[in-house]
């Protein structure tokens, strides 16, 4: 199989031969690998890299998949342009 | 700021089903979802309806969808509905920020439901981003609710309902589908759909999965290939099929980013798709005022969605000081409800994964 044409992350574009290189380089978790990667940091949030990362993870460490889960989540859910939350701010005073 | 007794996020069957019997109670009541239309997945479900009458059996699901509108107009003095607005953030302090057409505004909510359902797996494959390989939601969305075919000849992969109903309204509209795959060694979906393609002369091919996706610019192929029992593909079972789509129906997951802003406790029910929050039997979550119902809970089917966000919006109405007559012989009857739509084999995993997170609760 050619990892480097299994794309896992779309927003950021990060194929699966990206993610076994920095596996070997020890970073082991969704949050470290959306810092270095940038996975889950796009349009869509992780909704289609997520499960397939943590999928990954748990078979690339052997670990069952309840010690994957990804459970950080912070707003926003989507992109929100500084220039409507200036207005909505105005709006309010 | 805009304030509301009670939001529902999410505007689905489990959502319009909580709003009702909130309005019922007194309540007053905000709907936000980011589509135009109410209705969630009811608008691309043009197939008919299983369980019982009390949920619209042998209805189709775009027309439910119209009921349970209807079912809300009497209230419409105590009912905000704010369609095309997408909630992009829910504060601990129940304040939610919205954005309709680029314009952010914040919401103050006393208790709110989340009703927001789930979103579609993907699958990683060789090629798995070529032009042609599409979410099964998207090929519904664009068959039944735009009248565009996605292609001429289809791989389906994945024997849930999805893929079942998917396929057989791909063949409905005239469209090839040369094979339908599923990783385990039986049908994910419920066995009348899937005898309905096979008559209808389709392969559905049991321990078999999709390796890769061939083509320049689109897909032009698809190679299966025959799994272990490791789930691992073996060598030498390739097979080439001729296909310019390959729709992939492997799952859902409950969408509950939103859910876990609230600081709501979550945990990881595999049974359930996912990350799920803990709820008592009145779909509370760990945070007070704040619900979960419907697939955002536990993927299931719409007609457990209306059942649960009625029980969810009788406790949530109560919750907020409001009278329900009969509550508790009604909770008790719909609890009854769903009890027979998770009986019997196809209602197994469902049935497991609820008796897990209670434990975890």
């Amino acid at each position: 199989m050619k990892n480097e044409d299994i794309v896992i992350c779309r927003c950021s574009d990060v194929t699966l031969a990206d993610l076994y290189e920095l596996f070997e380089q020890g970073y082991d978790n969704f949050e470290e690998l959306k810092r270095i990667a940038r996975v889950g940091m796009g349009p869509c949030q992780g909704n289609t890299c997520a499960k397939m990362i943590q999928w990954e993870i748990a078979k690339y460490f052997d670990r069952p998949l309840e010690a994957c889960a990804i459970k950080n989540i912070r707003p926003f859910t989507m992109g929100v342009k500084l220039q409507a939350i200036k207005e909505a701010a105005e709006d309010e005073d | 700021m805009v304030t509301s007794e009670c939001v529902i996020v999410g505007g689905g069957p489990a959502g319009l089903s909580a709003a009702k019997e909130l309005l019922e109670a007194g309540a007053r009541v905000t709907i936000i979802d980011r589509n135009e239309r109410l209705g969630g997945q009811l608008i691309k479900q043009t197939h008919m309806f299983f369980g019982s009458e009390k949920q619209y059996a042998s209805h189709r699901g775009i027309d439910i969808l119209e009921y349970l509108v209807n079912d809300l107009a009497p209230y419409g003095d105590r009912l905000e509905i704010r369609t095309g607005t997408t909630v992009a953030a829910i504060y601990q302090d129940k304040v939610l920020g919205c954005l309709k057409d680029e314009k952010y505004f914040k919401i103050k909510a006393e208790s709110v439901i989340i009703a927001t359902g789930a979103s579609e797996k993907a699958l990683p494959f060789e090629n798995n981003d070529l032009p042609g390989v599409y979410a099964a939601g998207a090929v519904q969305t664009l068959m039944n609710e735009y009248g565009i075919k996605p292609g001429q000849k289809v791989l389906m992969v994945g024997s849930g309902n999805i893929g079942l109903i998917v396929g057989y309204q791909l063949l409905q509209a005239g469209i090839e589908v040369k094979a339908l795959v599923e990783a385990a060694d039986r049908i994910g979906g419920y066995l009348v759909h899937a005898s309905k393609i096979r008559r209808l002369g389709v392969p559905v091919l049991p321990k078999t999965s999709i390796k890769r996706a061939i083509g320049e610019d689109a897909v032009e192929a698809a190679e299966i290939w025959s799994l272990d029992e490791n789930w691992q593909g073996i060598p030498g079972t390739e097979k080439k099929l001729d296909v310019d789509t390959i729709c992939i129906a492997v799952g859902l997951s409950p969408l509950t980013e939103l859910l876990q802003q609230t600081g709501v406790r979550v945990e990881y029910v595999r049974e359930l798709g996912g990350n799920v929050p803990l709820l008592d039997e009145g779909y509370r979550t760990t945070v007070d005022k704040v619900y979960a119902c419907g697939d955002v809970a536990n993927i299931e089917e719409a007609s457990s969605a209306m059942v649960e966000g009625r029980i969810t919006g009788i406790h949530a109405a109560r919750d907020l000081g409001h009278e329900v007559e009969n509550a508790g012989f009604r909770i008790k009857a719909l609890q009854h409800e769903l009890y027979d739509l998770r009986g019997g084999p196809p209602g197994e995993k469902v049935r497991q994964g609820i008796k897990k997170r209670e434990v975890l609760a």
